[in-house]
């Protein structure tokens, strides 16, 4: 009969303690990378590129770039290889949210808080979100506005989740859908550094969409300076986001090619706020503002709004 | 293995005995027949096992039941229910009105499907008819607060009954969310929790918007 203990799976000591045992035996340590790549397509490093090494945002460690090669290796027919596309925690979710609503002079949201792991969770529910918001606050504003009217008869506009839902994913979708198209085709004109996986796009287009729901809610105050600020607001913090993340990919373009391309996204991204806030929010009231003259008799001037 | 080869079966020892299984104390459930009793009794331990699920979701506390053995019956006949009482809301043109039968019937599968889909693609246990029963149970108490308002709309519609309406409704929506959370929050990988439960609130926040601005003709 043969020795049963040699059929035994052998446990394998800690580290420490198996260096102990034998100290001449040969150790590799695998730490993190001292040199990172500095760009990942693997060409020579021209001296005028500091900038590119920030907006790559390598400086941080890349623990995640060992791992990067490794995924995504199931076959799109099985289950597994859409499970890689939500392969996040709560707390990188919160993070990419937060990138994106605070953007980091210099930094890019993609290399910063992506890093090859785009995911679909973020893009997904906060664009389902954001059609909620839209019609619930529309609906909402509505009411408001319309309270003191003796005609008005309260309706819930339930036609408008479709339509909310029809534009905020078309733009989600097919607007990154046409810029990958366009990028990669000038990226075969020009030798570009950066460019972005599809999916990429996908996440950033999504994530950008957040700083949209707060905005959504406060929509509700029917006062137009209001508004407006808002929509201002809210388009500097995510047009920012998205142009810091899209400059590296056209800088070397053609000059006008380039800013045209900026120019665009930002231009569209204006489009979708402003006309979410046209078509779902009716005009508050025109306000007449008379001017307050002091009266003898004590009597005020009331203001109509 | 060297000591095997000594091992020989001898021809000596004939090979015989009974190769049928024997069938030992008969439990109730197995070899029972479902051909021949009344119908009867076949509807009402349908009925009954919907029952105990409803039980369950209004005092929701760690059972087997809703998960182990889950069915659909219940949620189909929530959701009819809360589709026909939902539809037909106020509207001046067709347009503007609220949902209608086939609009609720849809988002509220088409949600749970999504629902459950996103709890699986991030990793749940969870399997998919399990989360589609228990999120189609939790609809209770928002059938039941569907019940309530139309009640109280038709004692009146003035500021008093929109309190009454908004106070059950966002009490009804706390016991749906909690109820379903109680349920699935188990199976998910621990530091995603947070993720599957957003989509769950956001599913049961558009519901209880729907029965909250109900307003009939």
């Amino acid at each position: 009969m043969a020795a049963v203990d040699d059929l035994k799976f052998q446990e394998f000591d800690d580290a420490a303690n198996l260096l102990a045992a034998n100290p001449d035996a040969t150790t590799i340590s695998i730490d993190e990378p001292a040199a990172v790549p500095k760009n990942q397509h693997g060409r020579l490093q021209e001296p005028g590129r500091e900038e590119d090494d920030e907006l790559l945002g390598t400086d941080d460690s890349d623990k995640t770039e060992l791992l990067a090669g490794q995924k995504k290796s199931a076959p799109f027919w099985t289950f597994e290889y859409y499970q890689t596309f939500f392969d996040v925690d709560t707390y990188q979710v919160l993070d990419r949210i937060k990138g994106s609503v605070f953007p980091v002079p210099g930094k890019n949201f993609v290399r910063l808080y992506i890093r090859s792991n785009p995911d679909l969770y973020g893009p997904f529910w906060i664009c389902a979100t954001l059609v909620f918001t839209i019609a619930v606050s529309g609906n909402l504003s509505n009411f408001f506005i319309h309270l003191g009217q003796p005609t008005y008869h309260y309706v819930p506009e339930f036609r408008k989740v479709s339509i909310a839902a029809t534009t905020i994913y078309a733009y989600a979708w097919l607007v990154p859908l046409a810029l990958w198209g366009f990028l990669v085709w000038r990226n075969s004109k020009v030798m570009n550094i950066v460019s972005y996986s599809f999916l990429e796009i996908v996440c950033v287009y999504g994530y950008s969409l957040f700083i949209y729901i707060p905005t959504a809610i406060l929509w509700i105050i029917p006062q137009n300076v209001v508004r407006w600020v808002l929509v201002m607001f809210s388009l500097c913090l995510s047009g920012s986001v998205l142009v810091m993340t899209f400059w590296p990919a056209v800088r070397d373009d053609n000059r006008r090619i380039a800013l045209a391309t900026v120019g665009t996204i930002v231009l569209l991204h204006a489009l979708l706020a402003v006309g979410c806030l046209a078509y779902f929010f009716d005009a508050p009231e025109l306000d007449f503002s008379a001017p307050i003259s002091p009266d003898h008799n004590g009597t005020t001037v009331i203001i109509e709004s | 293995f060297a000591g095997l080869a000594d091992v020989s079966i001898s021809e000596d020892i004939p090979v015989e005995g009974e190769i049928t299984v024997p069938v030992g104390s008969r439990s109730p459930d197995e070899d029972y027949s479902t051909l021949d009793e009344p119908v009867r009794d076949t509807i009402m331990r349908d009925l009954k096992a919907v029952g105990k699920k409803f039980v369950h979701v209004m005092y929701p506390k760690k059972s087997s039941a809703l998960l182990r053995d889950w069915d659909l019956w219940g949620p189909l006949v929530l959701c009819v229910s809360l589709a026909l009482m939902l539809q037909g809301g106020s509207a001046d043109s067709k347009d503007d009105g609220g949902p209608q039968f086939a609009e609720v019937f849809v988002i509220i599968w088409f949600g749970a499907v999504v629902i459950t889909l996103n709890s699986k693609l991030l990793g749940g246990t969870i399997s998919f008819f399990q989360s589609l029963c228990v999120l189609g149970y939790c609809i209770l108490p928002l059938t039941v607060a569907m019940l309530v308002c139309r009640l109280v709309l038709l004692a009146g519609s003035g500021t008093i009954s929109f309190i009454v309406r908004l106070i059950v409704v966002v009490a009804m929506f706390g016991w749906s969310t909690l109820a379903s959370t109680a349920f699935l929050a188990d199976s998910q990988p621990p530091n995603r929790k947070a993720l599957v439960v957003y989509p769950i609130f956001l599913f049961y926040f558009v519901i209880s918007w729907m029965i909250l601005t109900f307003t009939p003709q």
